[in-house]
């Protein structure tokens, strides 16, 4: 195909898409002007029936749980699949040596002052944020994926600050992966401790108490800490698998010479 | 009220206008260790566009998501990648990036 005639065929393409998408927006109602009965009756029920003040978490840990399930799953499943890509070929017999190994491997220049200044700044503040994200999911906006993430961050900040070594130290691989491995199923233990008290899976099970307070809206609070372990756990995983096949050093038999 | 209307209706625009100025400039820059550094920049104009159309929750993930955790992984990628290079053309200094 030429060129030409490619860029004839784009045209027809970009003209057919402007076409439908400005057809499909000026169908929208106005900025604002919510129409369908489903976001009224879950803003409703989230409150009176869950406790929850943030709408959002009700439905992602409570209302939809199950979905919130299946896209964890997606998360854990999709860095499984990193971490056996980027397997290591020659095992390391001992974490503290492989640390070592890695943080000679690479001559990396030491971080200057400002920036180990901003990042050990940085790091309480991280997991405070954090924290304080993956716990009042119920009540203000954010919740088990988004202080996850927020608490990822540290061991990069750690990272940036010092080296790898430090990184491993403050996040051992195994207790990650522990964890990480934990907080999932313990997201599907949840559920079926609702089926053995036969109720359906992932039935918010536990008190709701006082609306508006730490400790209401029963299992969205455990749901949101459970799904903050994994998606935080799930993310230093990435990275730390991401940053040993940068820094790793080549193993003898690779070399080019001995 | 009217003005308060007319504030964020500016405010939306604006940032929408930006978010597409951003991603024209991401998709115009060729070179993975710029588009990088563009990306991040867009993924922070992303996340004041959720936090402008009053999507906290989404602004909060997109921020570490997409202005952190994408572009060091590319980061990351390209440093890899580089490196197995630089021991192609040169094999008697392994560990030089």
């Amino acid at each position: 195909m030429s060129p030409r005639t490619r860029r004839i065929l784009f045209y027809f393409g970009a003209a057919g898409l402007v076409t439908i998408l400005a057809w499909g927006v000026l169908g929208l109602p106005a900025y604002g002007q919510y129409q369908g009965p489903y976001g009224d009756l879950v803003s409703y029920a989230a409150v009176q029936s869950r406790h929850a003040t943030d709408v959002v978490s009700a439905v992602n840990f409570d209302i939809r749980a199950i979905d919130t399930l299946g896209e964890e799953f997606i998360l854990f499943t999709s860095v499984m699949g990193v971490v056996l890509l980027l397997r290591k070929r020659v095992e390391p017999k001992d974490v503290d040596e492989a640390a070592a190994d890695v943080a000679t491997g690479r001559e990396k220049e030491p971080p200057s002052n400002a920036v180990r200044l901003l990042c050990l700044g940085l790091v309480g503040v991280s997991v405070l944020f954090g924290l304080y994200i993956v716990t009042h999911g119920q009540l203000t906006p954010g919740g088990g994926f988004q202080g996850g993430v927020v608490l990822a961050t540290v061991p990069l900040l750690v990272y940036l600050a010092a080296d790898v070594r430090v990184l491993h130290q403050i996040a051992p691989r195994k207790l990650v992966d522990a964890g990480e491995a934990l907080a999932a199923g313990a997201f599907i233990g949840l559920g079926l401790v609702a089926v053995a008290l036969q109720e359906p899976f992932l039935t918010n099970f536990l008190p709701l108490g006082t609306t508006g307070r730490i400790d209401s809206s029963g299992t969205i609070m455990a749901i949101s800490i459970v799904t903050g372990i994994e998606v935080g756990g799930a993310f230093v995983v990435l990275l730390s698998s991401f940053l040993a096949e940068t820094l790793e050093r080549i193993p003898e038999e690779h070399r080019g010479e001995p | 009220m009217t003005s308060n209307d007319a504030i964020s209706a500016t405010l939306r625009i604006a940032v929408l206008l930006l978010v597409a100025v951003g991603a024209t400039g991401v998709v115009c820059t060729r070179e993975p260790l710029s588009q990088a550094v563009t990306l991040s920049f867009y993924g922070l104009l992303l996340t004041t566009m959720f936090f402008v159309f009053q999507a906290p929750d989404v602004a909060l993930s997109q921020i570490v998501v997409g202005a952190v955790v994408s572009p060091l992984m590319i980061l990351l990628t390209l440093s890899r990648i580089r490196r197995g290079k630089a021991r192609e053309t040169n094999p008697s200094q392994p560990e030089r990036s």
